[in-house]
């Protein structure tokens, strides 16, 4: 009996192994346009009718710096700037959770503690005069256990964000946001 | 004289799974990544464009990494260079856009998921062919 729990725990092993060495391509269809991609493009992008992308690009950094970003790239030749925020990301519910279920279950129960965000703003110019010009953000986070241990990645795709973050935008340009 | 038996194969097994292991295990080789046929995997992450618009190009780039929920990290117009993740998914690629020839530009595109690199065809046809969309232009193979 004791043998054959042996060499069933030995060979789950080699399984265990040999699925691990072989884990390494991503899924086919990963750097496959998705049908919600269009969907999410509409969130994230307003078109404004100016001719000055640099001042567009600018106006992106003091209103990702008022709401507590550090700028981290910027590339004005090509309309890119990326900014990101480290804050903390407890949660009083789900520590109750964690409580509630280390005292049931007598193991400690991770929560998560912290965690970094990322804003990425990209301007494109409409048409061939380049009159307008069109602004996409996109905001995603990464979230970490208190074992330093990432629980959590994903994109921000709640449309409010956007709308708030575009809102401020049209105010600071004194430009009307227009949906594309 | 069984439990001899038993135990010579449960050892078997075991340095079996040593061997696994110790084959995962491979480290320092990583650093040039010589697995695998490097003029067979640039030909997979590589399409010459019918443009010399290195600009245009390279906005095309960042959009199309946009619609696949990247993040852009880096970009240099000047190099032609452009990083970007995708943190949902554990990916990071890099993108280079370079002349060739008089009429063309060169746009590679290569993969990282997780701490492997990608070799897989299937992710770089993907890529072109939503890039081939922002560009409204063919991509073309290149040897």
């Amino acid at each position: 009996m004791l043998h054959f729990t042996v060499r069933y725990t030995t060979l789950l092993f080699c399984v265990v192994c040999l699925m691990a060495c072989m884990a390494k391509n991503i899924p086919e269809e990963a750097l496959a346009l998705k049908q919600e991609s269009l969907q999410q493009r509409q969130i994230q992008t307003r078109r404004f009718e100016t001719a000055d992308e640099a001042r567009i690009l600018a106006a992106c950094a003091s209103l990702l710096q008022d709401i507590g970003f550090s700028i981290d790239e910027t590339e004005i030749k090509l309309g890119v700037l990326t900014a990101s925020k480290y804050r903390s990301a407890q949660d009083g519910k789900q520590i109750a959770a964690a409580v509630v279920l280390m005292v049931l279950l007598g193991v400690p129960i991770p929560i998560d503690t912290s965690q970094t965000m990322t804003a990425s703003v990209v301007t494109r110019p409409i048409g061939e005069d380049r009159k307008y010009y069109a602004v996409r953000v996109t905001f995603e986070r990464i979230v970490y256990d208190d074992r330093g241990l990432i629980s959590k990645r994903e994109s921000l795709t709640d449309p409010r964000m956007y709308q708030g973050f575009f809102e401020k935008l049209s105010k600071a340009l004194f430009l009307e946001a227009h949906e594309i | 004289m069984k439990s001899n038996k038993g135990r010579r194969r449960s050892l078997t097994l075991l340095f079996l799974v040593a061997m696994l292991v110790a084959g995962c295990a491979t480290t320092h080789d990583r650093l040039l990544d010589m697995d695998t046929s490097q003029v067979q995997l640039r030909s997979v992450q590589t399409r010459a464009f019918d443009t010399t618009d290195k600009e245009k190009t390279m906005r095309a780039v960042i959009a199309t990494l946009q619609d696949l929920d990247f993040i852009i990290d880096r970009a240099d117009l000047t190099l032609g260079v452009l990083s970007a993740t995708k943190a949902s998914a554990m990916l990071r690629v890099t993108v280079t856009v370079r002349p060739r020839g008089d009429t063309q530009l060169m746009v590679r595109i290569n993969a990282q998921h997780g701490l492997n690199p990608v070799t897989d065809p299937k992710p770089y046809q993907n890529f072109f062919a939503a890039l081939e969309r922002a560009m409204f232009l063919e991509a073309h193979q290149v040897d």
